[in-house]
């Protein structure tokens, strides 16, 4: 399976839950969790792209977006 | 002592009149998790903590105040020129009832700020995990403004704020193993 910063899980379903249920949930694990001491000489952004970014170095941008986008 | 420069690290820019939004950021204002609370906790850790990572605490304490600016300046667009009929709509209204428009530290249940959510234990080690923690809980924070948020603009500016909690555990994380062993490596800010 691809890697992804997003990972997902299936919790139970009952039979009688009141809400429409959601049958994947998910959750956030960034990059920085699996970079341990950042090594010297990694990629970096532009320094416009940085600025706008939140970082300069590559390894560590996160982008982030709503993961109810599919059920709004 | 510090030098101010009279701009915001990121631009704040809002594209619709929703006082509603204010009232959700303001959890990263006065909440237990916001800005407020980082930025002291990190700046009053300083004083107890080994050489090494002073300059850590203060860069990053410092960067929280910058961050705070931002969600003021959110907050107030947000509501500057709503009437109180559309401050109470938006559940404002207990708000505006004590402090008109001003902002208060309050999280966004109206809980006022308090020193007891930050932590200072002395240990090095504890006082790091302590931040690690606090900052993935601002990260947490900032998506779930995100997922609440309709706001392109708006959204735009707590990306930043988010990528930044994200960099800034990074290097916390990095502060615990220059403690864990005394290693001669260049850091990188
Ligand atoms: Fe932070």
């Amino acid at each position: 399976m691809a890697f992804t910063n997003r990972k997902t899980y299936t919790p139970f379903i009952g039979r009688y839950d009141p809400c429409q249920p959601i049958r994947v949930k998910t959750y956030e694990t960034p990059p920085h969790l699996y970079l341990g001491f950042q090594p010297p000489g990694l990629e970096q952004f532009s320094p416009k792209e940085a600025l706008k970014r939140g970082t300069l170095w590559k390894a560590l941008y996160s982008p982030y977006t709503s993961p109810y986008g599919d059920y709004r | 002592m510090w030098v101010y420069e009279k701009k915001l690290q990121y631009p704040v820019r809002v594209s619709q009149c929703n006082p509603r939004l204010a009232k959700f950021l303001i959890e990263q204002y006065g909440g237990a998790d916001g800005e407020l609370a980082a930025a002291l906790r990190y700046l009053n850790q300083r004083y107890t903590i080994p050489d090494k990572v002073i300059g850590l605490l203060t860069d990053i304490g410092t960067e929280e105040f910058a961050h705070l600016e931002m969600i003021a300046t959110m907050v107030y667009k947000l509501t500057k020129d709503a009437t109180p009929e559309q401050l109470k709509e938006a559940g404002l209204g207990a708000h505006y009832a004590d402090h008109d428009k001003a902002l208060f530290y309050h999280n966004a249940a109206g809980v006022p700020f308090t020193a007891t959510y930050i932590q200072a234990k002395g240990d090095p080690i504890a006082d790091l995990y302590e931040d690690i923690a606090a900052e993935e809980k601002a990260r947490a924070t900032y998506q779930w403004l995100i997922d609440m948020s309709d706001d392109p603009f708006l959204n735009e500016s707590l990306a930043f704020l988010r990528e930044r909690e994200v960099v800034h555990s990074q290097r916390f994380r990095e502060a615990v193993e220059i403690l864990k062993e005394a290693r001669e490596q260049k850091r990188f800010f």
